[in-house]
């Protein structure tokens, strides 16, 4: 646990060190939405809605990306070293779920700012978005990794992570209907934030298995 | 030519489903028609589909426990198989589908499944593409492999519940409209006779594809696996 925590300390410290990548993000996140609200000015609610997941699909993959490629060749062994590979994907996928979650709550802002408004219940929307943000993170974590130990670039990233994210993209468009004022069927709401939040942990137990036979070289 | 007796079941099978397949009266179900006998051909594509790349999950597994090499061969020439029944599933499917849906392709959960199993088993020969260390590729793309297996089967179990689908056994109360309930139970007894012989026809087809592609991928790298 301990172990756990002074990798996290690492990360975030890596992260306030080199302000660069993290701010490159927020600017990714900030232009693509302006270039939306250039593009279409505002939206009614399904494009919204889609817009909104999809926007949050390309920022989860830039910047989970780079939590395992930021790492060198020399570091992993390093790693190798004075920990185990259970602590360490840990480290990670916490790490790149709070990550996400700052991006999340930018794009929200922004979305709100220049999109509009078509909303009704803000608060379920953003316990909505950031059930997203927590499985989509999860998922690229573990793409990352295969990515990086293929030694390729973010491409090959979307190419693995956008087919094996389609389920729970289309349970999250379809669950953030709710907050748009759809009226869903008794209990289907609570049906589909547990089938989410079933699948995230089986996308955390499945990293924390399979994590070890990647990071021995 | 050594003829094992399974690849002498799977002629047979296949040789009885494409003559019974055409010739055994069928029921007339809705606007199916004749059209129906491709049930003999498009739904063992699925099975052939599912059961190969159940192999090649198994092959996975069994390479990150052994390390053996050839594992990983048998992994992705059941994979690539696999991949080849998906496309015929979809393109045997989009043709009966154009004659009795309207459309060769109309967002059916089932359709989305298929092409999503392509498409994530096109990303796993990506994957294997871009790495030429044999060690590595094998490990690598076995974990992939696993973890996309593992993703795809929750995603056949909740699709299905939330798109609506024309396919019979859809979601419960919103059948398409002109579709006729064809599910396991209510398959007619004569048609059963040959669509079981025909799922393992097809199926014993793919195993037979595979391990040719298998004993041919090991020649050509026989220096290397033991």
């Amino acid at each position: 646990m301990s172990k756990i925590l002074i990798l996290l300390k690492k990360d975030f410290l890596l992260e306030m060190r080199q302000q660069h990548t993290f701010f490159g993000i927020l600017l990714y996140v900030a232009s693509t939405i302006f270039v939306l609200y250039l593009a279409m000015g505002q939206p009614e609610s399904t494009v919204y809605n889609g817009l909104f997941w999809m926007i949050q699909l390309f920022v989860c993959v830039n910047a989970v990306a780079k939590s395992f490629m930021q790492e060198s060749k020399g570091r992993m062994l390093y790693f190798y070293t004075i920990t185990s590979p259970v602590q360490f994907i840990i480290g990670k996928l916490i790490y790149s779920t709070v990550i996400m979650l700052l991006m999340v709550i930018l794009s929200l802002v922004l979305f709100r700012v220049l999109l509009g408004n078509p909303v009704l219940h803000q608060l379920q929307f953003l316990g909505i978005a950031c059930l997203g943000g927590i499985s989509l993170s999860l998922v690229f974590t573990l793409m990352s990794a295969i990515a990086a130990k293929a030694h390729q670039n973010a491409a090959i990233m979307a190419i693995l992570g956008f087919p094996l994210i389609i389920p729970q993209l289309l349970l999250l468009i379809r669950l953030s209907r709710a907050a748009y004022g759809e009226v869903f069927r008794e209990g289907a709401l609570l049906q589909i934030t547990l089938l989410l939040a079933g699948l995230d942990l089986l996308v955390i137990v499945l990293s924390v298995v399979l994590f070890p036979f990647l990071w021995k070289d | 030519m050594k003829l094992k007796w399974w690849k002498i079941l799977c002629i047979v099978f296949l040789f009885f489903t494409f003559t019974a397949g055409f010739l055994i009266h069928v029921p007339i179900i809705g606007n199916l028609h004749q059209s129906i006998r491709n049930f003999f051909f498009h739904v063992p594509m699925w099975f052939g589909m599912i059961g190969l790349l159940s192999l090649s999950l198994v092959y996975s597994i069994a390479y990150l426990r052994t390390q053996n090499l050839k594992h990983d061969v048998y992994a992705s020439e059941f994979a690539k198989t696999g991949i080849i029944f998906g496309m015929l599933g979809l393109a045997t499917g989009s043709i009966w589908a154009k004659y009795t849906w309207g459309e060769f392709w109309s967002n059916d959960p089932k359709q989305i499944a298929a092409a999503i199993a392509v498409l994530i088993y096109l990303a796993y020969l990506v994957l294997r593409g871009s790495m030429t260390d044999f060690d590595k590729r094998a490990r690598i793309s076995s974990v992939y492999n696993i973890f996309a297996y593992f993703i795809y089967i929750p995603l056949i179990i909740i699709l299905p519940r939330l798109v609506q689908s024309l396919h019979p056994g859809g979601m419960e109360g919103a059948k398409g409209g002109g579709n006729p309930a064809l599910g396991g139970g209510s398959l007619d007894a004569t048609m059963e006779m040959v669509f079981w012989p025909a799922v393992f026809g097809w199926l014993l087809l793919g195993l037979w594809i595979s391990s040719l592609k298998i004993r041919l991928s090991l020649l050509a790298n026989k220096n290397l696996i033991k």
